[in-house]
């Protein structure tokens, strides 16, 4: 079992500071690293929960594929500890930062280039402990893959945005990394490229990342040498000469993300299900995910960009725009009512005060 | 019956609202849906786990989605109980039916309404039976790929609401990684779709209706996620003289990278039981052995393969075999998949037990077993998923013999305390239902049991959804007292245990 050093364990503080803030009915936003306080709303009259010094690796079994850490263990730290053994985190999370913790990565449930392939953080959450709102310190899951005793509140936990609790610690499932990679790129229309890409996928090749941009489809194959090599024999395309080019898409590094802050057009994650058409709203286009996952800088009006979503079974969240749309327009696709009906009584039943990060995932709480 | 866990103190129902049920339900359903006499009840009167019986009052089995919304507004109207119900074959008495409450059968759910290939997903009714699923898309060289043990009957609907696994689990995940989407019906009445063919927001409640045992909401509609049927299968076989090494050995393969597509394991009672019931090829002189299935693309298959054999030379495996073909691979996952039959033939009864557990902590777990197994005079044969920790240790008894199922129990209880106790889980894929309520006073404290009950309490505030089931009320816990072993703080943890 490995053990980090850097170990700092301050959850009776932060039990502390949470009973207080419940009791004076006080409202705290949850802070990490700050890496994705973009993302979602910040109500500025909130004092902060400052999670990044609960630090450390718990464990780290590399022969059980799990590790348990702290949330905020920066998670550059955790992928350190698993690239000693040759492991990695699957889902391939977004840092947007060197302070990004792990805390945070599961929280936001981002996940980067491999999602389609691998899955996303919600299927390599093993187990958590939880600081409610009630001021209580509770544990679920576990550090095992087969774990249905009780119900499955690590998953609930994963995407929450912090909105039902503070991540204490984590145990995460983790793979081999794969020795291997190589991307290759060919010449294809959206069109094109949504059918290639989502036909790639039920091959039983190696891929493990496909991307769409400016009419040229990326795909990345992984592995071993040899598998890696005659996967790409099969398929068509050279071979890249851009070899970061899935960590700048993962990480918003790519010059596509890369807009001087006086430009207007606001930065969209669209959601689809596969092979959706392209949609016609104005703008510029990235597509990640074998097209499920698109990217779009432009200036369309929020509800016509809502809309567009909503009659292909999509949803659209607002990533990065600046504080004037931040603030007229829900961050994420509001819910049914009667999803939103259950979100609401979840929320009081972990968080009766709504100490937590008011209004950061949807107006309503 | 077992007096030893199951004690259904609720009141029998009362006939005014049992009549009540019967002529509103028959205003929408047919005579033959609407399940009243004895002769009629008795086969839903116990789920897999035959020890706890139960005739329910009442069965109805809607065919459509308005239906189970009917029924359901008409139950929460009455604060009547619903036990919902797919094919009956689950182990730990979740479907239990209940002495006030009705059984919502869901066999009548059991088509397949769309498959699209090219997406790869399929839309089914909860009643379909899950190896119906992979045989509807084989043609199409897709699969479902979770596969328990009883999926030639058991539903996808009964899979959600037990997040089912099966021997492929490590590498292609429980049911909860492979589905897309559920639409279900609260007890309220209302239609919610959670989770979808899109990355959605929000809550996952998704993965909430997961292995909720029936307890949130009834599902009635699907969206699975098929994957491509792997271009090249092998299997090694492995036997060993020592459970430990056979252990050692499976850590082994993982730490070099490899995520085999099964991995099981099997002790020599349940090696000497197999070969005997399926005449497979295994070696019967061998204290442990492991199948080990590997597969992807030809080359990474044929790498992983050669990996795999000179580890377990290395390990100086007795027997290392390759299947030649798929008839003999087929031929020796059959000894495996036929291990609870084959124990079965050995003893009159025999209580299967689901507990999971770090792997590193496999001899010690199973040499405690060992002793026990001497102390309670119950042999116990030992299948294991041994990729994922999944432990399945069955106890031969004899119902017959007076108090032998209360011990058999009783040492039940004590291997899954033992896993809670070295960090692992009472259970891995068969559910805590009736069975292991207790134990969940082991695993869980006061205040994790209340935060469950809030849970509840969001979707169901009358507890009418198979109250009773999963998540043990405080005073059971209070009452159970056991010995308490909570997040690998011992009472005395100056004493060895092992």
């Amino acid at each position: 079992m490995n053990h980090s050093t850097n170990h700092h364990d301050i959850s009776e503080a932060l039990q502390a500071q949470v009973s207080r803030a419940a009791a004076s009915k006080e409202k705290l936003n949850i802070k990490g690293g700050n890496s994705k306080a973009f993302l979602g709303l910040i109500n500025p009259d909130a004092a902060v929960l400052d999670v990044s010094q609960h630090t450390g690796t718990i464990s780290h079994e590399p022969t059980e594929l799990v590790i348990t850490a702290r949330a905020g263990t920066r998670l550059e730290d955790i992928k350190q500890t698993l690239k000693a053994h040759y492991q990695t985190l699957a889902f391939e999370p977004p840092a947007y930062g060197h302070d990004a913790t792990i805390g945070g990565t599961i929280a936001c449930a981002l996940a980067g280039p491999a999602k389609p392939y691998f899955g996303g953080a919600r299927d390599y959450i093993l187990g958590c402990t939880v600081l409610t709102g009630h001021g209580q310190i509770l544990k679920f899951g576990g550090e095992v893959m087969k774990n249905v005793a009780g119900y499955d509140v690590s998953r609930l936990m994963t995407g929450a945005m912090g909105t039902l609790g503070v991540l204490l610690d984590v145990s995460l499932k983790v793979l081999p990394a794969t020795s291997h990679t190589t991307t290759l790129i060919s010449n294809a229309t959206a069109e094109e490229a949504i059918e290639q890409l989502q036909a790639l996928g039920g091959m039983g090749l190696p891929v493990t990342a496909s991307a769409w941009h400016n009419n040229k489809m990326y795909t990345r194959l992984a592995g071993s040498a040899g598998t890696v090599a005659a996967a790409a024999e099969k398929l068509p395309g050279s071979e890249s000469n851009e070899p970061e080019f899935w960590l700048q898409l993962r990480e918003h590094t790519l010059p596509f993300f890369t807009r001087p802050e006086s430009r207007p057009e606001s930065l969209w994650r669209i959601s689809v299900p596969a092979l959706t058409p392209p949609l016609s709203i104005a703008g510029e286009w990235l597509y990640d995910w074998a097209g499920m996952q698109r990217w779009l800088v432009s200036s369309a009006d929020a509800n016509d960009v809502r809309n567009a979503c909503s009659a292909v079974g999509g949803n659209a969240t607002l990533f990065r725009a600046d504080k004037n749309m931040m603030q007229s327009t829900d961050i994420f696709q509001p819910l049914p009512v009667p999803l939103m009906k259950l979100h609401r009584r979840l929320k009081q039943e972990f968080d009766p005060e709504g100490v937590f990060n008011y209004q950061r995932l949807f107006p309503e709480f | 019956m077992s007096q030893t866990l199951f004690k259904d103190e609720t009141p029998e129902i009362d006939q005014q609202i049992r009549q009540e049920l019967i002529t509103r339900f028959l205003a929408f359903m047919d005579d033959e849906s609407v399940l009243r006499e004895d002769e009629d009840l008795f086969p839903y009167e116990s789920d897999g786990l035959a020890v706890y019986r139960q005739k329910p009052p009442l069965v109805v089995l809607p065919e459509t989605i308005e239906q189970v919304q009917q029924i359901l507004k008409i139950c929460h109207e009455l604060k009547v109980p619903v036990v919902a119900r797919g094919a009956g074959t689950g182990l730990s008495g979740g479907a239990l039916p209940l002495k006030n409450g009705i059984v919502l059968g869901m066999a009548k759910f059991n088509k397949i309404l769309d498959i699209n290939t090219q997406s790869r997903t399929a839309v089914v009714q909860p009643g379909v039976r899950n190896l119906a699923i992979s045989e509807a898309v084989s043609d199409f060289n897709l699969y479902y790929a979770p596969d328990p043990s009883s999926q030639i009957v058991c539903t996808i609907g009964g899979n959600v609401a037990e997040n089912s696994g099966g021997v492929h689990c490590l590498k292609y995940g429980m049911t909860v990684h492979n589905v897309l989407q559920v639409t279900a019906v609260t007890i309220e009445g209302e239609l919610i779709t959670l989770g979808g063919t899109a990355d959605t927001q929000g809550y996952d409640l998704l993965g909430l209706i997961h292995g909720s045992e029936g307890m949130l909401a009834v599902t009635v509609e699907i969206v699975v996620k098929l994957l491509p049927k792997p271009n090249s299968t092998k299997l090694l076989m492995a036997a060993f003289n020592s459970v430990d090494v056979a252990g050692d050995t499976v850590a082994e393969i993982i730490a070099n990278g490899i995520i085999p597509a099964g991995l099981e394991m099997m002790d020599k009672p349940a090696i000497v039981a197999a070969e005997a019931f399926a005449k497979c090829g295994y070696p019967t002189d061998v204290e442990a052995l492991f199948l080990c299935e590997l597969d992807g693309t030809d080359e990474e298959v044929q790498e992983q393969l050669q990996q795999v054999e000179s580890l377990v030379r290395k390990n100086n495996a007795t027997v290392v075999h390759i299947a030649r073909d798929e008839e003999e691979r087929m031929q020796l996952w059959k000894g495996r998949k036929s291990a609870f039959p084959a124990v079965g033939r050995l003893s009159p009864d025999y209580y299967c037990i689901d507990g999971t557990i770090p792997r590193r902590h496999l001899s010690r777990v199973l040499q405690q077993m060992n002793i026990w197994s001497e102390e309670y005079g119950l042999r116990i044969a030992n299948v294991f998923h041994a990729g994922d920790g999944n432990l399945h240790p069955l106890i031969l008894f004899d119902a017959n013999i007076d108090g032998e199922l209360e011990r058999t129990e009783e040492l039940g209880a004590k291997i899954l305390e033992l896993c809670v106790e070295v960090g692992g889980t009472i259970t891995g894929e068969h559910g805590v239902g009736m069975e292991k309520i207790n134990q969940m006073c082991v695993q869980f404290d006061n205040d994790e049991i209340t935060q469950f009950h809030a849970i509840k309490n969001a979707f169901d505030p009358d507890t009418l959804l198979n109250p009773g089931k999963a998540i043990p009320t405080l005073n059971r816990c209070a009452e159970y007292g056991a010995l308490h072993v909570h997040h690998g703080e011992l009472p005395h943890p100056d004493i060895e245990r092992f």
